[in-house]
């Protein structure tokens, strides 16, 4: 399995041609405490840097872009009830939603986590 | 009104200890200021309503008014030329919640005003005080010397801990009372304290000389109840206790009227009072006190768990309809567990209980209007 990162700070988890999408340590200590996240709907079809989920904390709303074309194969709704997952382990079970990569030479542009290190620094 | 870069913001006399707590500084009103610490928002939030939470709010002006006449009663009819309040009516030792008013019958301001015997002590906001100061000379100068405390810090004291938490360096806060407010020795130092405060909890604000005000601020945190609070905390606390945030849910467009304010409007200075108008407006809002005013502050709970912000616009129907108002401060709620909102509605649509809804991304979710505040205050009357 590879792990990707886009300068939007959101990891892609890549398995054969599905992406598992969720954002990064980093984003959300930046974010604080999050405490509501919506999530694309099941069968969505998702260009890459469209608005596919929000995150909000106390404070603020920010939106969370599809890194890649596809469609949404799955949500986490565990995610959903509890949005503080996001807090307590954003690179595990805060995972978001599960792609069908459309075309896998979108992943070229990703950062590997080396360079992801380097761009958060 | 942010400053265009860094290098232009003002410093409170508490930036170093902000630092020193890991606060993360933001520019608010011309100040580089902590909009948390590494406890976070929620943990704040939480913190001051079961304990007691520390805010520096040194960016708020601290104004003197001093009758030229020597009568502190001179100092409080000039005030009233400018403000819908009964300022005659401020006891020595009490303070008032007021607002500058305009000639539209606009709100140019909101502040406190206090009586402190021989003179008045107004705490204005932060991104107001330079017009408000030239807005009093203007007016007043026939009558007051108006003197600009800009060597005072002032901090706030909040939540069920305050009390006890203050007494060991205040000997006299137990027995102040709600809106009691005047000189105390706080620490040695020579400071005014009042009970008040901007989050819904029992609590003091204290103006200390600036040079004083780390050592006494230090003096507070060395008490385990106590945290210091940022101003993200500080927005979620008032927010839940129905306070209306100066340029978002009251401005120079909307009366005290429309902003559900009328109890802070004295019978002596309405139809019919000892002092009836006479405050800038006067005309238009003594009216909007007898017919009503065409549109109306409330208090909004989503029934859904999604934040609904500010500038959101509000629909009466679900799926058709233009807007018919809009949320001016909305979040969620740390101690509610919930999203909670204001905003304004036409009247006859601001009734308790009332559904509208509002966009957010492209959907409409509802909202009911509801009373505020939305977590019962805890002031000690």
């Amino acid at each position: 399995m590879t792990t990707l990162y886009t300068s939007d700070h959101e990891w892609l988890h890549i398995e054969g041609d599905v992406a598992t999408i969720g954002i990064t340590d980093y984003a959300q200590q930046q974010l604080g405490d999050v405490v509501f996240v919506e999530l694309p709907k099941v069968g969505r079809t998702l260009k890459k840097a469209e608005a596919a989920a929000v995150v909000e904390s106390v404070k603020a709303a920010s939106d969370v872009y599809a890194p890649i074309s596809g469609d949404v194969l799955e949500v986490n709704d565990a995610l959903a009830a509890e949005p503080a997952l996001v807090n307590s382990d954003a690179a595990g079970k805060a995972w978001f939603f599960k792609m069908k990569i459309a075309d896998k030479s979108e992943l070229g542009g990703l950062m590997d986590e080396a360079a992801y290190k380097a761009h958060t620094a | 009104m942010l400053a265009r870069d860094e290098s232009d913001l003002k410093r409170t006399p508490l930036h170093a200890l902000h630092l020193a707590r890991g606060g993360k500084m933001v520019p608010f009103a011309g100040y580089e200021m902590p909009v948390q610490y590494p406890a976070g928002v929620l943990k704040e939030h939480l913190h001051t309503r079961s304990h007691a939470g520390l805010f520096d709010v040194s960016h708020m002006g601290q104004i003197a008014l001093r009758p030229k006449s020597g009568k502190v009663s001179d100092a409080a009819l000039a005030l009233e030329r400018l403000v819908p309040q009964d300022i005659l009516g401020v006891a020595p030792g009490r303070q008032r919640y007021a607002q500058f008013t305009n000639a539209d019958g606009g709100i140019l301001d909101d502040l406190m005003v206090a009586n402190f015997g021989d003179h008045l002590f107004l705490v204005v906001n932060a991104a107001c005080k330079a017009e408000d100061e030239a807005h009093l000379r203007k007016h007043l100068s026939d009558a007051c010397d108006i003197d600009s405390l800009a060597d005072r810090a002032l901090i706030a004291l909040q939540g069920p801990k305050a009390e006890s938490a203050l007494a060991k360096i205040c000997a006299d806060a137990p027995s102040m009372k709600f809106m009691d407010a005047g000189p105390r020795r706080v620490a040695g130092f020579d400071c005014f304290v009042s009970r008040s405060g901007y989050t819904g909890e029992d609590g003091f604000e204290i103006s200390v000389p600036a040079e004083h005000a780390e050592a006494l601020v230090t003096q507070l945190l060395d008490n385990p109840d106590v945290l210091p609070i940022g101003l993200g905390a500080r927005d979620s606390l008032r927010l839940e206790a129905g306070l209306c945030l100066y340029g978002h849910d009251i401005d120079t467009t909307t009366t005290p009227v429309e902003a559900a304010l009328e109890w802070s409007v004295q019978k002596s200075r309405r139809k019919g009072g000892a002092r009836t108008g006479g405050f800038p407006g006067a005309e238009k809002i003594l009216d909007q006190f007898e017919r009503g005013a065409p549109r109306r502050r409330v208090g909004l709970k989503a029934q859904g768990r999604a934040p609904v912000r500010e500038g959101a616009a509000l629909f009466a129907d679900a799926d058709t309809g233009e807007a018919i108002g809009k949320v001016t401060s909305g979040g969620f709620g740390p101690s509610l567990n919930a999203p909670v909102a204001m905003g304004y509605l036409p009247t006859a649509l601001s009734g308790i209980g009332t559904t509208v809804f509002a966009e957010v991304r492209g959907q409409r979710l509802p909202l009911a209007v509801a009373a505020t505040p939305f977590v019962p205050n805890t002031y000690k009357r």
